[in-house]
């Protein structure tokens, strides 16, 4: 192979495959760190909240003064879930009944107050239907947590009592007693924390649990619900704004605030990346160029090669090797250089949000690899094409 | 290979000529291996063309050109490759030395396919055709005498059933082109293969089996 290469290496320009390494790499490395930094900071806006997925619409009634109600009636509710928009409704059921709730942590009282439950349907909840269960027998009960008190105690509590700052990752560190009191009944439950909500400010529990207690605590009346959550087949539908401001309907402003900062982070993220895969494009155009270049410089020796018995394969390889060989030496510095600045901008991340969960380098490092892939076949094909027409004379 | 088959070949080029007097195009005949042919041409009658072929390098002719039974046309690049490196060596006329690299490489670069000479019998061959001081020579300085003899040797280092040699002593002195000549049968002896040399005038003295005019 060396002499082969000796001779075909002949008429390669430094300056071209240097124009190719420089604008490959920063192509390369503009697609990857686009793609980590989403993958970095993503979670910062969704975190927790995968319990409810954020295509969910929480939809409640405006406000009015003058004893209106703010509950949807039924014929509202099915005249709701028959638009056209609308993929799956429920219903938020609230109990009927008081809860006391006493929050604990490592023996500490923490929290004691007088709370409310609500529940929707298992199916808009994106827990394991295992760990979302209530059994009568058991007594335990599964609950979810609005985040803020997760941050009422971080910042308010654990700093004045001098105790540690807790994370997520140990709430099951925390004893929640239940006190249900209604219809001349009591009540003690555990509660087992298994998930923290922002985009609910209540206790959510499972439908399960919340007909049973309904039907042990309540006075018997049925209520109807304020709250409706909404799957809905596209969010960007200009229907549903219509829809709702025709109803007086009003959606979580909260959650609206974070899909639109998610929606700008992606668009964002997703115009760099585009801008990276252009570069990238157009560097690899140039490697091609230099390439057909060089095999048309070098087609005579190319096809004595041949004529002497090299077969197509043997005489592209030293080009083929020679391109796998910048684009492996372009993937190994973008990574590298991906995962330097990484490590400067998680270190900020983590003073501005220390419980934020870290996300892994590895589907970057795949998409790296898969560049280099595609990019590598694309290369070896056309090369071995060129040598083919220079076999065929062409 | 025990026999190559030409059967009505004729190139495209001659399809419109009217008094084609050839021994070659449009018959059939055959090459025999272990026999030693001569074709003679005048410039222009496709004695080059014919080579081509042979080699695989065109095939723009019409007819069947077989070797034994098989029909060269469906031949791929991996099959005509393997031909030309054990059943078919052919001495260029043009030579299609790579002028960059020395005469020993360019030898070499044959035998790393082959595996077929050792490092002695090259440099043995370099002796006898009288050439061994320019063995780490540029190719591309020496002459063109010298370099038909480089090619030479860079066509007996694989194993071959025919050796095709198209004009290879034009520029060599009777001395020189005696001694190729006799290097040549003799591999060609060794190997149990058939010679076929063309040539326009001056031509390496063998006793011929068989001259064809072109």
């Amino acid at each position: 192979m060396n002499l082969v290469w000796k001779l075909l290496k002949q008429h390669i320009s430094i300056p071209q495959f240097t124009g190719f390494f420089f604008a490959n790499l920063f192509g390369m490395l503009i697609v990857l760190f686009g793609y980590q930094f989403y993958k970095d900071v993503q979670p910062i806006f969704n975190s927790g909240d995968s319990f409810l997925k954020t295509e969910y619409l929480i939809v409640s009634k405006k406000m009015a003064f003058g004893g209106y109600t703010n509950t949807f009636t039924e014929t509202e509710i099915s005249n709701f879930s028959s638009q056209s928009f609308v993929d799956k409704l429920g219903k938020f059921t609230s109990a009927d009944y008081k809860v006391d709730v006493n929050i604990g942590i490592s023996g500490q009282s923490v929290l004691s107050s007088e709370f409310f439950f609500e529940s929707v349907p298992d199916s808009f909840v994106g827990i394991s239907q295992k760990d979302w269960q209530f059994s009568a027998t058991e007594r335990t009960v599964p609950i979810i947590l609005p985040r803020a008190y997760i941050t009422m105690y971080n910042f308010g509590f654990a700093q004045s009592h001098a105790l540690p700052k807790v994370s997520e990752g140990i709430m099951g560190l925390m004893d929640v007693d239940l006190f249900l009191h209604g219809n001349g009944k009591n009540g003690q439950l555990k509660g087992k924390v298994i998930g923290f909500s922002s985009r609910i400010s209540t206790i959510l529990v499972p439908q399960s649990f919340m007909d049973w207690s309904n039907k042990e605590f309540s006075s018997g009346k049925t209520s109807q619900p304020n709250r409706l959550i909404v799957k809905v087949k596209s969010p960007v539908d200009g229907q549903i704004a219509t829809f709702l401001d025709d109803n007086h309907y009003e959606v979580d402003q909260d959650k609206l605030a974070t899909e639109k900062t998610t929606y700008f982070l992606k668009l964002i993220v997703s115009v760099v990346m585009v801008i990276g895969l252009i570069i990238s494009v157009l560097s690899f155009y140039i490697l091609m160029l230099s390439i057909y270049l060089l095999l048309q410089k070098n087609s005579d020796k190319l096809e004595n090669l041949l004529l002497i018995g090299y077969s197509p394969g043997q005489a592209a390889r030293p080009y083929q090797l020679l391109t796998i060989f910048l684009n492996l030496a372009v993937l190994c510095i973008a990574v590298a250089a991906v995962f330097l600045l990484r490590g400067y901008y998680m270190d900020m991340l983590y003073q501005i949000f220390p419980a934020m969960e870290e996300a892994s380098v590895l589907p970057s490092l795949l998409l790296g690899i898969l560049l280099f892939v595609v990019v590598s076949a694309i290369n070896m094909y056309a090369v071995k094409h060129r040598i083919m027409m220079i076999w065929r004379r062409k | 290979m025990e026999k190559i088959h030409l059967i009505n070949v004729l190139p495209h080029v001659f399809l419109q000529a009217k008094e084609l007097k050839s021994e070659v195009w449009e018959h059939e005949l055959s090459f025999e291996k272990g026999k030693v042919y001569l074709v003679e041409a005048v410039s222009g009658k496709g004695k080059s063309t014919l080579c081509s072929y042979l080699i695989g390098y065109r095939d723009d002719y019409s007819g069947k050109l077989l070797f034994d039974d098989e029909d060269t046309k469906a031949y791929k690049a991996k099959d005509w490759g393997k031909a030309r490196t054990h059943a078919l060596s052919y001495l260029f006329q043009e030579l299609r030395l790579f002028p960059e690299l020395t005469a020993y490489e360019n030898v070499e670069i044959k035998n790393k396919l082959t595996h077929f000479k050792s490092k002695e019998q090259i440099r043995e061959l370099f002796r006898q055709l009288e050439i061994e001081d320019k063995r780490d020579q540029k190719v591309g300085l020496m002459s063109f005498g010298q370099q038909q003899r480089v090619a030479m040797i860079r066509a007996l280092a694989q194993p071959f059933d025919f050796i095709i040699a198209d004009e290879p002593v034009s520029h060599l002195d009777d001395r020189n082109a005696r001694i190729m000549g006799e290097i040549m049968l003799q591999e060609a002896r060794n190997q149990g293969a058939g010679v076929i040399v063309t040539s326009i005038g001056k031509h390496m003295d063998f006793n011929y089996d068989k001259t064809l005019k072109l």
